[in-house]
């Protein structure tokens, strides 16, 4: 138990580290609001790309309705904020988002997680598709124009905190008894159902959890960018979350970070080279996919634990 | 003896095709059956119908526990399993990309409880509950000779080895009836002694029934207590392995009628 815990230290050391990394870097002024714009998106990224891959790398259920749930969160935080203009409000609104994206996912996953590869791939884009255009015909939504002029509070410390509790609750969730019972079910359907797994609650639960977290990476996305319109959550929104994922590694959160990361700073990059940046950008993905066809990390993840039982060993070794 | 699994006038029709029809049977406590047949007899859907992996077509099952009898058809495998009904497969299917001891862990899934809270936030009952789960798998897997090959993928294991820890795994969820479908399948007769040795040891040291389907016959003569023929989907006759092997009705059907 202590030794846990001493992991547990290391990766709070590395998020607080961080935290004042990024701090110092600003008030020096290196981290302009340019490149802090870019650092927030990566952030929302990365929130929307694990908990896809908790779907799909580890649950093995083909998403491609992560926009949606991402769209319920930004539209719960635009409504509630513009009416409830405080820091409290944005925190309910943000919690409204995840009541209401659970219920979404619940609604769209038990009849469609039936389906398998393809199948459910079109069934959850066909779901999210719906629930774009529900909003971009309601009132309350501002139709296909969209909401602007959102109060903003999610500055990069919020979304940040964010980035570290959804990625704390979707490893803990990974590394556990509810981990193993989803991976067997990616792994083997019947055989996992033989060994006493309720299959279809283990993929709704893990359906549920990513849907929750994309529901606060909208949120984010809204308060941040303060405009939304139904048109930002569509199919390409979901696509991008994917290219996250496949690129870092279908399985690996660490690999989602990088992937995020590598993705973001290339885009942002590539925004001197105009009407090129397209083509570099797909080039680029290409190049990768031909070369590391499992994505950049594969499933291979970053271990406090394993790092530490390394050196362990090696001392040994050396003494 | 009372019986633990009565099957009365099972049926499994796949649309014209009658797979099983009107088999009844029953399983005592601690008793080791075997169950045989020529290639497509139905053996492997009896095993389907039994676990839950398909639906009966028509006729009952019913399991008798401490407090009553529980019927079970129609009852979804993952209950079916967590009633004491465990069962490995023909063709392997362990959980191929995760190591040797989840893939035992996982068996013991629904018979540890840790709420949604205490894992996410990792409450210390949450690390006591996962001990006790890892000493546990490790414990079962020492008894089986896999202490060494706890950290390996389970698509890394040599093929022997494999449906040993599909065996392990089945009795992870601690069955009290254990269907073994063809463990013998593709291995070598030294390896198919190791593995008669090793059921009888499963069957003593768990107190377990087990119900083996098998085409090894000298691994079914010497194992089982009694014997049910499957031949055409229906019962062709039951007995000690001695009367079957006199039967005239089942070396008809293994071997055909005399020229």
């Amino acid at each position: 138990m202590k030794a846990n815990f001493k992991y547990n230290l290391v990766w709070l050391i590395i998020m607080v580290a961080g935290f004042y990394l990024m701090n110092t870097l600003i008030l020096v002024g290196v981290i302009d609001s340019f490149i802090e714009n870019m650092l927030v998106t990566i952030g929302i990224n990365i929130i929307l790309a694990t908990g896809l891959n908790l779907i799909i790398g580890f649950a093995g259920q083909f998403s491609l309705g992560h926009a949606g749930f991402m769209a319920i969160g930004a539209y719960a935080t635009a409504i509630v904020t513009q009416t409830a203009s405080t820091p409290g409000g944005f925190y309910a609104s943000i919690f409204i988002g995840i009541v209401i994206s659970i219920v979404a996912a619940l609604i769209v996953g038990v009849p469609t997680l039936r389906l398998r590869g393809d199948y459910l791939a079109i069934a959850t884009m066909g779901a999210s598709e719906i629930i774009r255009i529900l909003i971009n015909n309601m009132k309350i939504t501002g139709g296909a124009a969209g909401m602007f002029n959102i109060p903003q509070f999610a500055d990069w410390p919020t979304v940040y905190i964010m980035v570290c509790v959804t990625t704390i609750i979707i490893v803990n969730f990974i590394h556990s008894r509810a981990g193993r019972a989803v991976k067997s079910v990616r792994e083997d359907e019947i055989a996992a159902e033989a060994m006493g797994i309720n299959v279809t609650k283990w993929k709704l639960a893990a359906f549920v959890l990513g849907a929750s977290t994309a529901a606060v990476a909208g949120s984010l996305h809204a308060s941040y960018l303060q405009t939304i319109a139904p048109n930002d959550f569509g199919i390409m929104e979901s696509i991008s979350i994917l290219i996250i994922v496949v690129l870092g590694g279908v399985g690996s959160i660490t690999g989602t970070f990088v992937a995020a990361v590598v993705l973001g700073v290339l885009d942002t990059v590539l925004q001197n080279f105009g009407a090129l940046r397209m083509v570099i950008y797909a080039a680029a993905l290409i190049l990768i996919m031909i070369f590391k066809p499992s994505g950049l990390l594969g499933t291979w993840e970053l271990s406090i634990k394993k790092i530490f039982s390394r050196s362990k060993r090696k001392e040994r070794v050396e003494s | 003896m009372s019986k633990l699994l009565q099957v009365e006038n099972l049926v499994k029709n796949f649309g014209g095709l009658t797979a099983v029809s009107n088999v009844s049977m029953h399983l005592d406590n601690n008793e080791l059956v075997a169950l045989i047949g020529p290639n497509g007899a139905g053996k492997t859907t009896l095993f389907n119908l039994l676990t839950g992996v398909i639906p009966a077509s028509s006729g009952s099952i019913v399991l008798s526990g401490e407090n009553g009898t529980y019927p079970l058809n129609g009852k979804p495998a993952y209950k079916i399993a967590d009633m004491g009904l465990s069962r490995t497969f023909q063709n392997i299917r362990l959980f191929k990309n995760l190591s040797v001891l989840d893939n035992v862990l996982i068996a013991m899934t629904s018979k540890f409880k840790e709420g949604f809270i205490p894992t996410i936030f990792r409450f210390p009952s949450y690390y006591k509950t996962e001990a006790r789960l890892v000493a546990e798998a490790k414990k079962l897997l020492a008894i089986f000779e896999l202490t060494d090959d706890v950290d390996v993928l389970a698509k890394n294991l040599p093929y022997g080895t494999q449906r040993r820890l599909e065996i392990v795994r089945a009795l992870a969820t601690k069955p009290q009836i254990l269907f073994l479908d063809e463990p013998a399948a593709g291995m070598n007769p030294e390896e198919t002694a190791n593995l008669t040795q090793l059921i009888l040891k499963v069957q003593h040291s768990f107190h377990i029934t087990i119900l083996l389907i098998e085409h090894d016959m000298s691994l079914v003569m010497n194992l089982a207590q009694r014997i049910y023929v499957l031949d055409h989907g229906s019962l062709l006759a039951q007995g000690t392995p001695d009367e079957i092997q006199a039967n005239p009705a089942v070396i008809k059907a293994y071997l055909g009628e005399e020229a």
